[in-house]
């Protein structure tokens, strides 16, 4: 039996719940997957509202990103409930003064009331003038994307636009509240010392920042080597300067509770300690530290201080994006599987063991991570994000 | 004591005295051995009702902490949210479950099934809600302790002289 290999693997006491981890890899997706969206609305909102116009090229392909992951963001946690069928019970039933209970209204909210009706206002002319030139079925598809509307008069373009900007301003505190909230699911843990600080929220926004920014970054990378275009640098470098703000943020944060915890060293800083100096070395230390925080920040300082061809530049970017989103990857295990691996005691210590083709192992995992970029796929089809294509948006 | 005359003991010097007495325990070892029944505490303040997203788990009007097995979604919040490690998943219902301080049994006036086997009487159940209950006059008397005072939970369940190790 699994809690038998577990069982020989555990060091010193524990409660007997505690051998086995309650919330496993996919639980570890649910931050990932929502801080890749809250990221990339806020890269988004640059151009939008504080009219970064280097970053154009990237706003609607941050866009389409952050819908395809948000779609995705759920999957992993009804996959994970013993009883997904009665997850609705949240919408009808929700208890007032459970964190968790609110994420069905914050997802919904972010969902329909900001990132749908922001690209659909900014795509509505496209999709309009698809509609009218297709034929067979993407004409009814377009049709219907278009809810019924088919004026694309100036005038109606420029409240779109209107519209639109106003929808963006309400949506960043949505997005800030979307992944500062996931923040709040675990930081108001008092149980658990390791997740139990107000910190938490703080942290998970700057890293989802990082986050979305690094996968746009790629994103736009890789796509514009798919299809052959040039690479806008400007834009490239606004993004990656960007990337490396936040990420200084991020990181000065993530050092601030770091050293909190170090100084103030309450009761639980011996077994902390401990767990962060052997069970969680690899991935806290080597992976999360090293690996995907200073070797990018120092790429990224690189690229700021040292005049560099667009080659290089690119390369590095290439570099320090993928090294990013593994580190913010390693600081959610770090988070969700380390807050597990001590015991509440403080006596003792586990493992985690993660299964393969399981309901919640790798494998599932796997998919779910490759799921939204099949679904950005079909997005990009339906809605093509580039400036040249000839549904271009005409600046209003 | 050496084998003897047990009126008179005398003090016994290992080999005579020579190499001094024998090494310590370390401290790793357990040097006292005791057993701390562990149970849900029932909580005032209940973290894992506070954080249960449908109010699968409540406090019933005498106040002790239920679950609705029909209603569970199976999330675990609770069990983290626990400072005393009391839920666990049930493999068969795929719900959460724990001590019910056998909520069938007191509600028909009985005690709990581990009040009414314990051989020494070591476990009592009081009505905290009564005044006139002698729980009040044990609790008054007594040095007792809650586990993890500091979570500020409200436990309900009372330790008489608790070792100051025990989580």
């Amino acid at each position: 039996m699994e809690v038998e290999s577990l069982l020989s693997q555990v060091e010193g006491f524990m409660y007997p719940n505690e051998i086995e981890l309650q919330w496993s890899v996919l639980i570890v997706l649910y931050p990932f997957i929502t801080g890749l969206v809250a990221g990339a609305f806020i890269l988004a909102s640059l151009e939008r509202v504080f009219k970064v116009e280097e970053v154009r090229p990237t706003y609607r392909l941050a866009l389409l990103t952050a819908l395809a992951f948000l779609l995705v963001a759920p999957l992993p946690l009804q996959l994970h409930l013993g009883h997904p069928e009665r997850s609705f019970e949240m919408y009808l039933t929700p208890h007032t003064t459970s964190a968790m209970a609110m994420f069905g209204f914050v997802y919904l909210w972010y969902l329909m009331a900001v990132l749908v009706v922001e690209i659909w206002l900014d795509y509505r002319r496209d999709i309009v003038l698809q509609a009218r030139s297709r034929t067979g079925v993407l004409r009814w598809v377009y049709r219907a994307m278009a809810l019924g509307s088919d004026n694309i008069s100036p005038r109606s373009l420029e409240i779109d636009d209107r519209v639109g900007r106003f929808v963006t301003i309400v949506g960043i505190p949505s997005a800030f509240l979307l992944h500062g909230y996931v923040g709040f699911i675990f930081g108001s843990v008092k149980a658990n010392p390791w997740w139990s600080t107000p910190m938490m929220p703080v942290v998970f926004l700057f890293s989802a920042i990082v986050s979305g920014s690094a996968l746009v970054l790629l994103l736009y990378m890789l796509v514009s080597w798919v299809r052959r275009t040039a690479i806008d640098m400007r834009c490239l470098d606004t993004v990656a300067r960007y990337l490396f703000y936040a990420f200084v943020i991020d990181f000065s944060l993530e050092m601030l509770d770091l050293v909190h915890r170090i100084y103030e060293a309450d009761e639980s800083f011996h077994s902390l300690d401990f767990m962060v100096k052997t069970r969680l070395f690899g991935s806290q230390i080597v992976v999360q530290i090293l690996l995907g925080t200073l070797v990018p920040l120092g790429l990224l300082a690189l690229t700021q201080l040292v005049r560099l061809s667009n080659r290089a530049r690119t390369g590095l970017y290439a570099v320090a994006g993928v090294l990013t989103l593994v580190g913010i990857f390693a600081m959610r295990w770090n988070v969700v599987i380390g807050g597990q691996l001590f015991s509440k005691t403080f006596l003792g210590y586990t493992v985690y063991k993660m299964g393969f083709a399981t309901r919640e192992g790798l494998l599932p995992a796997i998919l779910l991570m490759v799921l939204p970029f099949v679904i950005l796929a079909g997005l990009i089809r339906l809605l093509p994000p580039w400036p040249d294509s000839a549904t271009r948006r005409e600046p209003v | 004591m050496p084998e003897g005359d047990v009126d008179r003991p005398v003090v016994d010097s290992p080999d005579g005295g020579y190499g001094g007495f024998p090494e310590r325990q370390p401290a790793d070892d357990p040097s006292k051995n005791f057993f701390v029944p562990k149970l849900c505490n029932h909580c005032a303040h209940s973290p894992c009702v506070q954080v249960c997203p449908v109010g699968a788990t409540f406090e019933s009007p005498d106040g002790v902490v239920l679950v609705d097995k029909d209603y569970c979604l199976g999330c675990r919040y609770c069990v983290q949210a626990c400072p005393y490690g009391c839920r666990f998943i049930d493999p068969r219902s795929q719900t959460v479950d724990k001590c019910t301080l056998c909520y069938h049994r007191i509600t028909r006036g009985l005690t709990t099934a581990c009040c009414e086997v314990c051989p020494t009487g070591a476990r009592a159940l009081g009505d905290l809600k009564n005044p006139s209950d002698p729980i009040h006059d044990f609790l008054r008397d007594h040095k007792v302790h809650v586990l993890k005072p500091q979570m500020a939970t409200g436990s309900k369940v009372y330790y008489a002289d608790l070792d100051g190790s025990v989580r």
